[in-house]
């Protein structure tokens, strides 16, 4: 056991899977000498050296198009794109040829890149670099998405996500890059496509995952003071999703209640509901009900506060579900 | 621009690359004829097989046959090739059937042919997104080769150098993946031939409204070498691309070719040329064409005669009915197949919606329900 921030259990899980297999790499702008914008890399370059921490061209879809070519030659990269609102010059390489590799050589060929990519608002910054764009990526058949919410998590999903043999994206919660936890470096516990209850309950479930389980954590604490009794799932894998536990949950507690930082609209919220509307129609007293960001462009920071969903936005959603 | 082959057959001068030309045996370039009528006869048969509704779609390459056969002539088995999905004749020369090429236009698979197996990767139709794999296919080929140097240091043997080529269009070098796999290839020296078939018609858009300069000119702002190579002479395509190849073999970095050729027919089968050019340059180029040239050289030589020729117009008839049997043989596929394909491990939701399927189909069995 060891206490870690989030960055830090991530840099020691890519320290592992460096020491572990010689044939993987980190690729990425700015990853080597100054350890990546938010240090998340620090340290790496000086102890395996540049052949296996790349600092790359400034290129999106070159860091990810080039990753492919080496992941079919039997090398493992692993991108960092440096933010959310910049993965976009990558999407093409990312949609078009990583997803589909494995489908399109009818499983002769694999591409198990890792792409890490920080993402989420609540940090103040300027435009593009607090999105959450992690739906347009779950829509697309052939990749995993991954994100932890704690630093355990963190130290263990990321060496997951290299071992997986599909591409797998791995969406940091910047703003939670230095919450610190205990890592237990023995064991995983459970596996990264699968979700965790984080707190029991009985008068409804409550999903949320990457930067938003620390907010529905407190949600639930502050409910219970009032008498409520909210049980809390942390989402963990985006694509699968394992709605095998959120349906457990729900058909012992009626209810259900989804908070991300994306906007609703057309949002994994959407397709959760959905699922678990068709699975558990009968189970249900209450409309599912989803706490998200707006149809609007990501805010200025100086009215951000307002868009991220927080414990009070949670508790009236909480509050109307429990009215019905 | 590099000219060993003129268009009324004669041999040209080039002292870069006379020496390549030179070394070709006369039974060489039968070769390079017989691959290029080969290709041509297959191409007009898949023509004619879309146009009786067999094929789904076609993307004829008549007119670049001297382009692909002398570059991939050029490429050794160690080699690895990035087409983009009008390389034909190379995909024959590096071991693909007309029943493994032919799969993708046919409808029956999204690939066809196992890349590992023929060093050549499957068709990439968004524009020049292979051009990025490529680089990075050579980036780690240049790994390799340092695994094997310091493996070599100790047990005496070596791998041997290889080299990759990516092939993209005119139209494609307007993309942005060409301009930042050239900034990936100058920056980690990646062993990779960047082979540009420039046909002047992106679709119906010429040439001109995607570069004010010859490609092979961009190479010098990578700081690589550009070569511009008449794309419709066997011989000198054939004579950069081994130089290149070597070049790239010997860890001196990337080599852009620019082929400048011509698609005597239309950007695939569903377009009409007849909209967008006009018929005097079709005709211009139907003068450059790469096939009489080359006959006219072997014939002036005495490499080869009337039989040499008329066995090889009877050995296109018998691939083209081969053809057309391969396609026609064709399984079709089980939707089963789709599903089984997405993940390289199992995929809860996949499984969960192909067990739904399975469901459904077997409700119409049991009901005896005629689909």
């Amino acid at each position: 056991m060891s206490t870690l921030t989030i960055a830090k259990a991530i840099n020691e899980g890519l320290r592992r899977v460096l020491e572990d297999d010689p044939d993987t790499l980190l690729m990425g702008e700015d990853i080597g000498d100054l350890g990546g914008v938010y240090r998340v890399t620090e340290g790496l370059k000086a102890e395996f050296g540049a052949d296996r921490v790349v600092d790359t061209p400034l290129a999106e879809s070159g860091i990810v198009g080039t990753a492919v070519g080496l992941a079919l030659r039997g090398y493992k990269p692993v991108c960092e794109i440096q933010f959310d609102g910049f993965v976009f010059p990558g999407f093409n390489q990312i949609t078009t040829q990583l997803a589909k590799i494995h489908a399109r050589s009818e499983g002769q060929l694999s591409a198990g890149v890792v792409i890490r990519i920080p993402y989420g608002g609540g940090i103040g910054s300027i435009e593009h670099h607090s999105e959450s764009p992690e739906a347009l990526f779950a829509h697309t058949a052939g990749l995993r998405i991954i994100t932890p919410s704690n630093p355990h998590d963190a130290y263990w999903m990321i060496q997951e996500a290299v071992a997986c043999p599909d591409p797998v994206i791995v969406f940091e919660p910047k703003r939670r890059y230095w919450l610190k936890g205990e890592v237990d470096t023995g064991s995983p516990g459970r596996g990264a496509f699968e979700a965790q209850v984080l707190r029991e309950g009985n008068d409804a479930t409550l999903v949320a995952y990457g930067p938003l389980v620390p907010v529905a954590l407190a949600a639930a604490e502050a409910a219970a003071q009032d008498g409520g009794s909210i049980e809390v799932i942390d989402l963990r894998s985006l694509s699968p999703v394992d709605f095998d536990t959120v349906n457990a949950s729900v058909q012992k507690t009626g209810r259900l209640l989804i908070a991300h930082e994306a906007p609703t609209f057309g949002g994994l919220g959407g397709e959760i509901a959905a699922r678990i509307s068709e699975r558990s129609f009968y189970s249900l007293q209450s409309p599912v009900i989803r706490v998200g960001g707006f149809h609007l462009p990501y805010p200025v920071a100086r009215v951000e506060e307002h868009y991220l969903p927080d414990i009070d936005r949670v508790l009236e959603a909480f509050d109307r579900a429990m009215a019905y | 621009m590099v000219q060993l082959l003129a268009p009324d057959g004669s041999r040209g001068q080039d002292p870069r690359f006379d020496a390549y030309a030179q070394a070709l045996s006369p039974e060489t370039l039968r070769g390079f004829y017989r691959d290029m009528a080969l290709a041509r006869r297959f191409d007009q048969e898949a023509t004619a097989l879309q146009r009786q509704g067999e094929l789904a779609l076609w993307v004829p390459a008549i007119g670049q046959e001297a382009a692909q056969v002398g570059s991939a002539r050029a490429g050794a088995s160690q080699d690895y090739f990035f087409p983009t999905y009008r390389e034909h004749a190379i995909a024959m020369i590096r071991g693909i059937g007309p029943e493994k090429l032919l799969k993708l236009f046919r409808g029956v698979s999204h690939g066809g042919w196992n890349p590992k197996e023929h060093g050549f990767h499957l068709y990439t139709l968004v524009l020049a997104a292979q051009t990025l794999h490529a680089v990075g296919y050579a980036m780690g080929i240049q790994r390799d080769q340092a695994k094997s140097a310091q493996a070599g240091a100790d047990s005496g043997s070596q791998q041997e150098p290889a080299a990759v080529i990516a092939y993209f269009g005119d139209g494609a070098s307007s993309e942005g993946d060409v301009h930042e796999s050239m900034v990936f290839a100058a920056s980690f020296k990646a062993p990779v031939v960047f082979f540009c078939q420039n046909n002047q018609w992106a679709i119906s858009v010429p040439f001109e409204v995607q570069s004010k300069v010859p490609l092979a000119n961009r190479a010098a702002g990578y700081g690589f070498p550009g070569i511009r190579v008449d794309g419709n002479d066997v011989l000198a395509v054939h004579a950069v691309t081994s130089w290149a190849l070597e070049q790239a073999r010997a860890d001196a970095g990337p080599v852009l070719i620019e082929a400048v050729t011509y698609r005597l027919g239309a950007h695939t089968t569903a377009d009409d040329p007849t909209k967008y050019r006009g018929s005097a340059e079709e005709q211009l180029w139907a003068g450059r064409d790469p096939l009489p040239r080359l006959e006219k050289l072997l014939r002036a030589e005495g490499s080869a005669d009337d039989e040499f020729f008329a066995q090889l117009t009877a050995d296109g008839e018998a691939l083209a009915t081969s053809v057309r049997a391969a396609v026609l043989a064709m399984e079709m596929p089980d939707i089963r197949s789709s599903f089984a394909h997405v993940y390289a491990e199992q995929h809860p939701l996949v499984a969960e919606e192909l067990a739904w399927w399975e469901q459904y189909e077997a409700g119409f069995e049991s009901e005896g329900v005629q689909k």
